[in-house]
C-alpha cells in the first residue's frame, strides 16, 4: 500500500507553466534541434494565421474562402509542408517524420484543430504514395508537393485521399467500395487506361487539390482486386470538387463531396501492377495500403484532441482567478479578488482532472508516435527481408507463428540482469530483423488504436469539462483559447480517420497477442519496482489495475456466460470493447509516469529545468497518481462488471481471486486523493502569462 | 563596396513580455521571480538590428553577419530554435547573466572582448549593430560603449534606416526629439549602429535556413565561455515595475481612423 502524506508542506511546487525546455525532455527531443525548429514554426502559424482566422469567425463559413487559403501559404512559407518531405524531394528531416509531424499537429490543434486537419490531410494524401508507391510514384508526387525553391517558378500541389463514400457506404469499412474501375483502352505494347468511377464523402482538402489518391474496385474481370490509384485535376473526364460538406466543426479545413470520372493511364495504381494471362493485377490492394497509412495517421489525431487540454490549463487559470476583478465585488488584495474562483476547492480540483487527463493523453500519444519512428524503418527492412526470400501469406504467417517463441525468448532475456542471462543468444536475437518485428508490431498494434481511442473520445469528454470551468463565458465565441470549438472539434477527431468502434475492434483482436501480452506483464512488475522509489507516483494503483486486468483477460477467455457461449469473442462487443477500453485507461498514466521520470532524470542535464526541476517533478508525479487512480478505478469497475455480470453466480474460486485483487487495487488508491490536493494547492499558485498569446 | 561589411550584432533574450514580471531580491541582487524558467525572446531592439543585418547583407555581396550574445546558454539555445530559422548568421555566445540588473560597462567590456576575438573579423568593413535599448533595462547606454572600446567613433544612436549609397557611404536616420530624424552620412564603415525598430517585419521561419544555421550555432553553444558579468559597482536601493493602467475594452472591425482619434484624444487628456 502507498502512503502519500500530508506532512509535505515544504514539498517544492512548481512555480510556472511547464515550456519548451520540459517537454522536449519529457517526450523525448530534447536532442534534435530539428524538431524544436518544427515546433518554433508550427506555433508561429498557430498563434499568428490560424488564431486570427478563428478569432475573425472564419470558421462561421463552411465554404473555402480565400482567408483560409493564406494557412496554406503560412504552411509553405515556414516548412511546415515540407516537414513530410525526404531531404531529396525538398524536406528538411532525415529518417521517420511521425514525431515531427505528431509536434505540428499539436502546436496548431492546440488552437484550431481543423487547421492541424489541413496540414494533415495533404500528408494523408501523399501517404499511400510514401509508403507503398513505386519509386517513380513517390518522387514525382513528393517533389511536386514541395514549396518552390528560391528561383523556381511552379505552382505547390495539394492532394486529397478520398476513401470514404456516400451513403450507404460512408466510414472505413474497407471491403465495401463502390468506386469502380475499367479498362477503356489498352494497345499492343502500351499502358492500359482505366476509367475510374469515385464519388467521395467527407473528403478533407477538396476545395484545392491538385490530386486524389482514391481506393477504387475492380468493375472489370481484366483487372483482379482493388487498388488505390492517384487521379489528377487535369485527367480527362469530370473532376467536379463536389457539395461543400456542412460540418459543424473543423471549418479551417476543406471538405466536400467529389465526383470523379476520369481517364487515367493504368501507372497512377499506387504501388505499380503486374499483367499475368492478360489481367491486370495491382501489387497491393486497397486495404494493404490503407493499413499501413493509418496506422500512422491516427495518432497524430489523437494528440490534436490531448492538445486542446492542455491548451485550455492556461486560459482556465487566468479567467478563474480574475473572475471578479473589476466590479465593485472585491477590491485589490482580498482573496476574491486575488483568488477569485480558486478560493474553492472544485474550481481547481476539477480543472486538475482536465490537466492530467491532458498530459497522459499526450504522453500516451508520443509514446505511440516514437513507436512508429522505431517501427518504420525496422518495418522496411522485415518486409525486404520476406520479398528477398519469397515470403508471403500463408507461409509468412507461419514463418511468424515460428518466431513467436524466439520473440518471446528474447523479452524474458531482456528482463533478466545482463549478468544472469545468455549474452550470445540474446545479441543474437536483438539483431534478428523478423523478432525486433513482431516485438515492435506487437505494441504498434495496441499503441496506434489505444491513443486514438482513448485520447479522443475521453479527451471530448474532458474538453467539455473545460468548457464548463469557463461557466457562460465558455460557450461563446470569444471565450479565450476558442474552448467550445476545441470541444465539438474534438467530437470529429473520435470519428474520423476510424470511429471508436474500429478501433476497439482493432484492439479486441490485437490485445490478447502473446507478444504483448508478455510486455504488458512486465510492465506491471516495472510498475511496482517504480512504486518502492516514487510511492507518490500513482504506480502501485497502476500496476494492481493492469493485475486486475490480465487476471479478467484471462478469465473472459477461458469462462462461458449463464447461457454457456464463450465470454471472449470478437463478435461479442459487450465483452471485448469494455476490455480494450480498460486497457487504454491503464495505458495512458503509464506513459505519464514514465515521461516524470525522464524528466527527473534528464532534467538535471539543462541548467534552466534544473532551477526548477523538483517542483515539475513532485507536480506531475501528483498528477500520474491522480489519473492512475482514475485509470485503475474505472479499469476496476468495468472487469467486476464482465467478471460478475455474465453469471448468476460466480464460482468460489474466481470470486476470491477476483475479490483480492480488486481489495488490492482499492488499497493503492491510498494517498491518491492527497496528490490530488497538493496538485490542485500548485494549480492555484502557478504563475502564469498575464494574457494569452493569441489573440480572441 | 568593396568585399562587402562585416556587420556584428550584439542582442541577446529577453523575458517574453507576456509574461508576469515580478522582481525580488536574489542572492547576488535584484532580480526576477522565476526568471530562469520563464520563456525568452529575442530582445526587440535586437532583433530589429537583426534583421536589418541580414537584409543589409543580402543587399551587399560579400557580407558576413554574427550574433554576439551573452546570456544563459541554454536559454540561448532555445531561442535559436526560432531565430536561426529567420535569418542566416553565425553565432558567438558569452555564457553569463542576461538580467536587465547587470552593469552595462561590464556587458559592454565583456561583449567588446568577445568581438575583438572574433577570427576573421576585418574591423575595417565592421558595423557593429544592436538595439539602442534593451526591453528588460532602457539604459541604452550598452552600444557607445562596446563602440568605445572597440575604438569605434562613429556612433548612431536610434537608427530607423541605413541606405549604402552609389559611393558607399553610410546614410543614416536617427530618431531625434519631436518625431524628427537626423540625417547623416558616414563616408565608410567602421561605425556602430544602435537601431530603434528600422523598417523591416520580422521575417517567417524557414526551416532550411535554420539547419544551415545550427551546423555552427550548437558547436558555438557547446564551446561558449563563461563571462564574469554582474552588478558591479552598483547598488540598488529599490527595484519595482512601472506601475500600470490597463483599461481593456475588446472592440471589433473599428476602422484605423476611429482608432487613431481616440488614441490621441486620450493622450491630450
Amino acid at each position: 500500500m502507498s502512503a502519500a502524506g500530508s506532512e509535505n508542506s515544504n514539498r517544492e511546487m512548481m512555480s510556472t507553466l511547464p515550456g519548451d525546455d520540459v517537454r522536449q525532455i519529457m517526450w523525448r527531443f530534447s536532442e534534435r534541434y530539428d524538431l524544436q525548429m518544427v515546433v518554433q514554426s508550427a506555433r508561429s502559424v498557430a498563434r499568428g494565421v490560424v488564431a486570427r482566422l478563428v478569432a475573425d469567425g472564419a470558421r462561421n463559413n463552411h465554404e473555402w474562402t480565400d482567408g483560409k487559403a493564406q494557412l496554406l501559404e503560412a504552411f509553405d512559407q515556414v516548412g511546415l509542408t515540407t516537414v513530410f518531405m525526404d531531404p531529396e524531394d525538398g524536406g528538411f528531416i532525415e529518417g521517420p517524420k511521425n514525431l515531427a509531424l505528431s509536434l505540428v499537429a499539436y502546436e496548431l490543434s492546440w488552437v484550431d484543430g481543423g487547421a492541424a486537419t489541413c496540414s494533415l490531410a495533404s500528408n494523408l494524401a501523399l501517404s499511400p504514395i510514401h509508403e507503398k508507391g513505386t519509386d517513380e510514384q513517390r518522387h514525382k508526387y513528393m517533389q511536386l508537393c514541395a514549396p518552390p525553391l528560391p528561383g523556381e517558378d511552379r505552382k505547390v500541389w495539394r492532394g486529397a485521399f478520398a476513401l470514404t463514400e456516400p451513403l450507404p457506404y460512408v466510414g472505413v469499412d474497407t471491403g465495401i467500395l463502390s468506386g469502380k474501375m475499367r479498362i477503356v483502352e489498352w494497345e499492343d505494347g502500351k499502358e492500359p487506361i482505366l476509367h475510374v468511377e469515385k464519388r467521395g464523402r467527407f473528403i478533407t482538402n477538396m476545395g484545392f487539390a491538385n490530386f486524389v489518391t482514391a481506393a477504387v474496385d475492380s468493375d472489370d474481370e481484366k483487372i483482379k482486386g482493388s487498388c488505390m490509384i492517384i487521379l489528377e485535376e487535369g485527367d480527362p473526364g469530370t473532376y467536379d470538387r463536389g457539395a461543400t460538406t456542412l460540418k459543424l466543426v473543423h471549418q479551417l479545413s476543406s471538405t466536400s463531396d467529389p465526383i470523379l470520372s476520369l481517364m487515367v493511364p493504368a501507372s497512377r495504381i499506387i504501388g505499380g501492377y503486374t499483367v499475368k494471362d492478360g489481367v491486370i493485377i495491382p501489387n497491393l490492394n486497397h486495404s494493404e495500403i490503407i493499413e499501413s497509412v493509418f496506422r500512422r495517421t491516427r495518432v497524430p489525431v489523437a494528440i490534436m484532441t490531448s492538445a486542446k487540454l492542455m491548451s485550455a490549463i492556461e486560459p482556465v487559470i487566468r479567467y478563474q482567478r480574475t473572475r471578479f476583478r473589476g466590479g465593485s465585488a472585491s477590491s485589490p488584495g482580498t482573496p476574491r479578488y486575488e483568488q477569485g474562483l480558486q478560493q474553492k476547492d472544485d474550481a481547481l480540483q476539477r480543472l486538475i482532472d482536465v490537466w492530467a487527463t491532458g498530459e497522459a493523453g499526450t504522453s500516451f500519444g508520443f509514446a505511440a508516435i516514437r513507436l512508429l519512428d522505431t517501427f518504420d524503418p525496422l518495418e522496411r527492412k522485415a518486409q525486404k527481408l520476406l520479398a528477398d526470400k519469397g515470403i508471403s501469406g500463408r507461409s509468412q504467417l507461419k514463418l511468424f507463428k515460428e518466431l513467436e517463441k524466439s520473440a518471446l525468448e528474447y523479452l524474458t532475456l531482456a528482463n533478466l540482469p545482463e549478468s544472469e542471462r545468455d549474452a550470445a543468444r540474446f545479441a543474437e536475437l536483438e539483431s534478428d530483423t523478423l523478432v525486433q518485428f513482431m516485438i515492435t508490431d506487437s505494441l504498434a498494434n495496441i499503441y496506434c488504436p489505444g491513443t486514438k481511442l482513448w485520447n479522443t473520445g475521453f479527451g471530448a469528454t474532458m474538453m467539455r469539462e473545460a468548457v464548463s470551468l469557463m461557466g457562460g463565458y465558455g460557450i461563446t465565441e470569444d471565450c479565450p483559447g476558442f474552448l467550445c470549438q476545441k470541444w465539438s472539434d474534438a467530437q470529429l477527431e473520435a470519428t474520423y480517420e476510424g470511429p471508436e468502434a474500429v478501433q476497439r475492434r482493432h484492439l479486441s483482436i490485437t490485445m490478447t497477442n502473446e507478444i504483448f501480452l508478455a510486455q504488458f506483464r512486465q510492465w506491471s512488475k516495472d510498475l511496482q519496482k517504480i512504486a518502492e522509489q516514487r510511492p507518490e507516483s500513482g504506480a502501485s494503483a497502476l500496476a494492481s489495475g493492469m493485475e486486475l486486468w490480465l487476471w479478467t483477460l484471462d478469465f473472459l477467455l477461458k469462462s462461458k456466460d449463464a447461457d454457456g457461449k464463450a465470454l471472449y469473442h470478437p463478435q461479442r462487443h459487450g465483452v471485448v470493447f469494455p476490455m480494450a477500453d480498460a486497457l487504454c485507461w491503464l495505458l495512458a498514466p503509464r506513459e505519464q509516469i514514465l515521461d516524470m521520470i525522464e524528466l527527473e532524470e534528464k532534467g538535471p542535464e539543462n541548467p534552466v529545468v534544473a532551477s526548477g526541476l523538483q517542483g515539475f517533478v513532485n507536480f506531475f508525479s501528483d498528477l500520474g497518481y491522480v489519473q492512475s487512480a482514475r485509470a485503475a478505478g474505472e479499469a476496476g469497475r468495468i472487469c467486476a462488471e464482465l467478471v460478475y455480470g455474465y453469471q448468476n453466480q460466480l464460482g468460489k474460486d474466481a470470486d476470491e481471486a477476483f475479490a483480492s485483487l480488486r481489495h488490492n487495487l482499492d488499497r493503492n488508491l491510498g494517498g491518491a486523493r492527497l496528490a490530488k490536493d497538493r496538485a490542485s494547492q500548485v494549480a492555484g499558485k502557478v504563475m502564469i502569462p498575464e494574457a494569452l498569446d493569441y489573440p480572441m | 563596396m568593396n568585399g562587402g561589411f562585416h556587420i556584428v550584432v550584439c542582442g541577446s533574450i529577453v523575458p517574453d513580455p507576456l509574461q508576469t514580471l515580478a522582481p525580488m531580491e536574489g542572492a547576488t541582487g535584484p532580480a526576477l521571480k522565476n526568471e530562469m524558467m520563464l520563456p525568452s525572446v529575442l530582445d526587440p531592439w535586437a532583433g530589429h538590428s537583426l534583421y536589418e543585418a541580414a537584409n543589409l547583407a543580402k543587399k551587399v555581396p560579400g557580407s558576413k553577419v554574427w550574433l554576439v550574445s551573452l546570456g544563459p546558454k541554454a536559454k540561448l539555445q532555445q531561442l535559436m530554435m526560432s531565430i536561426a530559422q529567420k535569418v542566416a548568421f553565425e553565432l558567438v555566445v558569452l555564457d553569463g547573466p542576461a538580467s536587465g540588473f547587470t552593469d552595462s560597462t561590464e556587458v559592454a567590456a565583456a561583449l567588446a572582448g568577445a568581438i575583438g576575438s572574433i577570427p576573421g573579423l576585418d574591423r575595417s568593413r565592421l558595423l557593429l549593430f544592436g538595439g539602442c535599448a534593451s526591453a528588460s533595462r532602457d539604459a541604452g547606454v550598452t552600444m557607445q560603449m562596446i563602440g568605445e572600446q572597440l575604438g569605434l567613433t562613429e556612433q548612431f544612436l536610434g537608427v530607423d534606416e541605413l541606405t549604402v549609397t552609389e559611393n558607399g557611404a553610410l546614410r543614416v536616420l536617427e530618431r531625434i526629439e519631436g518625431g524628427q530624424y537626423q540625417v547623416s552620412e558616414c563616408s565608410a564603415a567602421p561605425a556602430v549602429l544602435a537601431w530603434a525598430t528600422g523598417n523591416l517585419p520580422e521575417p517567417p521561419n524557414n526551416p532550411q535556413i535554420g539547419m544551415v544555421n545550427m551546423r555552427t550555432i550548437m558547436p558555438a553553444l557547446q564551446k561558449a565561455q563563461t563571462a564574469a558579468v554582474g552588478t558591479g559597482g552598483i547598488s540598488y536601493q529599490a527595484v519595482e515595475l512601472p506601475s500600470q493602467r490597463r483599461e481593456t475594452r475588446i472592440v471589433k472591425d473599428m476602422p484605423a481612423d476611429d482608432i487613431a482619434a481616440e488614441i490621441v484624444a486620450w493622450l491630450k487628456g
